[in-house]
């Protein structure tokens, strides 16, 4: 990938961080970055696309420590569990064998799994080497016949974010717009209500949870093109284009595609959450604003209400245990408001949130949800997480996968919502689950176990003596 | 605390009791060159038998009176007498064990005066110790029995401390340790290590763990124990500085020790879980004066981490345990200790230490009604011995094998649950069967307005039409 293209990637028009210095997308500070490549940001962005044999054309380092670690789920496909490298060699590189490997690799992938089509993550050292993995995968497209796509993502172009938006990009350019939708299922159409068609981009279906959603958008008649890029398919990202209304789920990363697509299509988009009954509830009005069907919103109102009664009504045994709880959450990133307003639905009390990743827009929100004085957490390095759980009596911390270690040896409870996950917690009935791991965890009488010292320990010595 | 509910039933269905008889055969086994004889019918012994050579994987050293069915209404005592030369002419045993079963007692055999009529005829075999005690199988079970046993074996063998000048204190750094069935080799080895940790020498009765351990030895057949508490040091337990009884059912036995020789103890329910091992490592550093090795502070350290790492699957988590009354107990601590409820406790007879277990109830019956009540209660996990395998298949619950007997795997005998490590690797392996059961899965959605290929396939059988599928280069 040219610097050129690179640097445009990164100046992204839609994104609020545009306008800042400090930016999502800023470089990397050698001796303390932390979070993923681009080629990380990449592949966690697509590999969800369940029949796609996703290859990654490097060393095994790339591949090797990264493949299947994700929580996404699929109902169909399994291939994208399969973990594919070019796993390339000493001599590959020496001998300049990679594009070779590269185009029998392809082969292999496509006479092995049959897939609906492949991707090919380019990889630092390739990338070095000067591989010219669009003209690899160009001829093997034509060789056997199945799409070949080339994601130019190499760790060294930059952040997990660029890489995100390298991913959408690959899409866009390669992919949307090289199939029209299916006609409707004829059996849908039996009744009088209009069918809209919708993408999700950013929704990956972390463990799951997207399966809590769905259902309440086939009931309104919203029929989902694609989620980009969970539980999808190949041939419906192929259809994204035709899409009357864009949500960015949850995230930035892949604003580049709503943007586009927009540009091209005069798709409109909107920004929202499927976390926390408010947000949710938010969420279906969104779809039904824009998309302008008069009979969509009154239905829209009707499930709301139908909805928001029923999981009340399920949250009362939790709210009890959970009421005035205090939370630190730090997620970076949209979710640093969108969970906000779950954990309010049920409650408690959010002392302070992340906003490492948050643009201007989201710390707006974060103001609305929590307040003006609320606090925010730019650097979320460990030792000042736990200080600040400490200093303001937080009674769990919520955040990602890889800070839970750190509470849990500070024994501090401890509530993981990153992709890594086990648990959906996505719509009415996410919240329900939420609320139960919260509760699972606050409640156990191990914090108790781990804090008490040793009873030889103890200043006065208990002897336990029963003869 | 828990609610005690009686056996209702006529029919056990898949019993989860084995029998007191049989237990009492297990504490002799754990003394050296000793041999249980059974007074009852030899299918008494031969079940016996099979049960611990399936549990244990070794040769098992049992004997019988085989009372025949003259026997039977004629009066058995000279069997006893015939068997008793038999065994001491043949292999000059260091003990002999003889627990009744259901048909000795029900015939009603004097099996103390059988012994006596065997030591007035046979005065050469003086010598050796007989251990004769009641237990049948119709009360009790395999824990009550092997705790019986126990206490008929000091009650014979330690002597009282006026007839033999015995000092509690005498020998500093001996700890008698009275230790129940719950406790595999693989327990008592850990058990030993420990007290050894702190400079004491602990005195095992009955040591499984030297006579059952599974290891190959020089010997190529015995007929009786090849190893665990010597018989002869019964006669110092009266100069220990202290006594540590393990388990619940012990209590009997644990107060014929101390009347008899006067020495101190300290009692345990179990050793399962951070809380009852910690009690456990105080008295011995009180008792020893050291203080508690960082090897242990350690593994303290390291249990805590693995609670606070499996907590997240196993709080809340709700679990069905079958066994015998003090391995229920232990259990139901260690799994509310990490949040955990028990929705199902069963256990095959009544002991004191039931009022103990913390939970809602506790079910006096068999695997079926464990079955009956892990349903009802929408269990998780099984804990319960080979047994149980069927009721978990039914249920399409795991089961994590615990007690007896545990015949469908290896090395269930040689497990360690207790202490520090033992309950560290407990939680693990709870910890992995419940990710395995991918409870927080949400079955998969499958929209009918979906473009997946695959939904069309299973909806109409009409794949769809096969579109041009280049992309843009």
């Amino acid at each position: 990938m040219k610097q050129k293209e690179i640097a445009a990637l990164l100046d992204e028009p839609a994104c609020s961080h545009n306008k800042k210095s400090k930016s999502g997308c800023a470089k990397p500070k050698p001796g303390s970055a932390a979070g993923g490549c681009a080629f990380d940001g990449a592949q966690i962005a697509l590999l969800p696309i369940a029949d796609v044999a996703h290859i990654v054309h490097g060393p095994i380092a790339c591949a090797g420590s990264s493949w299947d670690n994700r929580g996404t789920r699929s109902s169909g496909p399994r291939l994208y569990k399969i973990g594919m490298t070019t796993d390339l060699t000493e001599q590959d590189v020496i001998m300049g064998r990679g594009e070779k490997r590269l185009f029998h690799s392809i082969k292999q992938a496509v006479e092995t799994y049959s897939p609906a089509a492949v991707f090919v993550y380019n990889t630092c050292v390739p990338a070095l080497v000067g591989d010219d993995v669009g003209a690899v995968c160009k001829a093997a497209e034509e060789r056997w016949g199945t799409p070949v796509v080339p994601v130019d993502a190499a760790g060294f172009y930059g952040t997990k974010n660029l890489g995100n938006r390298i991913a959408g990009e690959a899409m866009v350019k390669y992919v949307c717009g090289t199939r029209e939708p299916d006609p409707l299922p004829e059996h849908t159409q039996r009744d009088a209500m209009r069918i809209h068609d919708v993408n999700l981009i950013g929704e990956y279906n972390i463990a799951g949870e997207l399966w809590h959603v769905l259902p309440l958008l086939d009931e309104l008649g919203i029929r989902v093109l694609c989620t980009l890029s969970g539980d999808a398919r190949f041939r419906e990202v192929q259809t994204m284009h035709r899409a009357e209304v864009n949500m960015m789920v949850c995230s930035k990363a892949m604003i580049n595609v709503a943007r586009k697509l927009e540009d091209a299509f005069g798709t409109r988009w909107f920004e929202g959450s499927f976390y926390g009954v408010q947000d949710m509830n938010n969420a279906l009005r969104d779809f039904a604003r824009l998309i302008e069907d008069p009979d969509l919103g009154e239905r829209t109102e009707r499930l709301i209400a139908r909805e928001e009664a029923r999981i009340n009504q399920a949250l009362e045994p939790w709210r009890e245990q959970l009421r005035g709880k205090k939370v630190l959450l730090y997620t970076g990133g949209v979710k640093s408001w969108s969970i906000i307003s779950a954990l309010q639905d049920l409650g408690m009390i959010v002392v302070a949130t992340g906003t490492k990743k948050s643009t201007e827009e989201d710390k707006a929100r974060i103001r609305e949800l929590m307040g003006e004085d609320a606090k925010m957490i730019e650097d979320g390095n460990p030792r000042a997480l736990i200080d600040i759980v400490r200093d303001n009596n937080v009674d769990i911390l919520i955040a990602g996968g890889r800070n839970m270690y750190t509470a849990l040896k500070a024994r501090v409870p401890f509530l993981d919502i990153n992709q890594e996950r086990d648990f959906g917690y996505e719509g009415y009935q996410g919240m329900v689950e939420l609320a139960r791991q919260l509760t699972l965890t606050l409640n156990s009488p191990v914090w108790e176990a781990v804090r008490a010292p040793a009873p030889w320990q103890r200043p006065v010595r208990e002897v336990v003596v029963n003869g | 605390m828990a609610e005690i509910l009686k056996r209702k039933k006529a029919l056990s269905v898949s019993p989860l009791k084995a029998s007191q008889t049989i237990g009492a055969a297990l504490a002799f086994l754990g003394f050296y060159r000793a041999i249980p004889m059974l007074h009852g019918s030899q299918g008494c012994t031969a079940f016996g038998k099979v049960f611990f050579v399936r549990h244990f994987r070794e040769p098992i050293p049992l004997q019988t009176t085989a009372m025949d069915q003259v026997a039977a209404v004629m009066g058995s005592e000279d069997l006893v007498v015939e068997g008793l030369k038999a065994i001491c002419s043949k292999s000059n045993p260091s003990l002999v064990g003889v627990p009744t079963t259901g048909l000795a007692e029900t015939q009603g055999s004097d099996v103390k005066m059988a012994v006596g009529k065997f030591r007035g005829k046979y005065p050469e075999y003086d010598h050796i110790p007989v251990v004769a005690l009641s237990a049948p199988d119709f009360s009790g079970c395999l824990e009550s029995g092997f705790a019986a046993a126990t206490r008929a074996i000091i009650e014979t063998l330690v002597p009282e401390r006026e007839a033999a000048a015995t000092q509690p204190g005498r020998r500093k750094r001996q700890v008698n340790v009275l230790v129940n069935t719950s406790l595999t080799p693989g327990d008592l080895e850990e058990l030993k290590d420990t007290i050894e940790l702190f400079g004491l020498r602990p005195v095992v009765v009955p040591d499984l763990s030297d006579s059952l351990d599974g290891h190959l030895s020089d010997i190529e057949f015995s007929p009786l124990t090849v190893g665990g508490t010597s018989v002869d040091e019964l006669a110092t337990l009266g100069d220990a500085a202290a006594t540590l009884v393990i388990g619940a059912s012990m209590d009997a036995a644990a107060d014929a020790l101390r009347k008899r020789t006067g020495v101190p103890d300290y009692r345990f329910d179990h050793l399962m879980g951070l809380a009852a091992f910690d009690a456990f490592i105080q008295v011995l550093h009180e008792l020893s004066g050291e203080a508690v090795p960082e090897k242990l502070a350690r593994q303290r350290a390291q249990l805590q981490d693995a609670m606070l790492d499996t907590h997240f699957m196993l709080g809340m988590g709700r679990f069905a345990i079958a066994s015998d009354p003090d391995l229920v107990h232990a259990f139901n601590d260690l799994l509310t200790g990490v949040g955990g409820e028990t929705v199902a406790a069963v256990v095959p007879a009544k002991a004191n230490v039931l009022t103990r277990i913390a939970c809602q109830q506790v079910q006096i019956g068999d695997l079926e009604d464990l079955e009956n009540m892990a349903r009802a209660g929408g269990a998780e996990l099984i804990i319960g011995n080979s047994h149980a395998l069927e009721t978990a298949h039914r249920l399409q619950l795991p089961l994590l094998r615990a007690g007896f007997p545990q015949y469908d795997q290896l090395g269930g005998y040689q497990r360690t649950w207790i202490g520090y490590r033992g309950t560290r690797r407990t939680l693990f392996e709870l910890a992995n069967m419940m990710l395995e059961l991918e409870k927080g899965e949400i079955e998969p959605y499958r929209s009918v307005l979906a473009q997946k290929p695959e939904y069309s396939e299973a909806n109409d059988g009409a794949a769809p039409t096969s579109e041009s599928s280049a992309i843009r280069h």
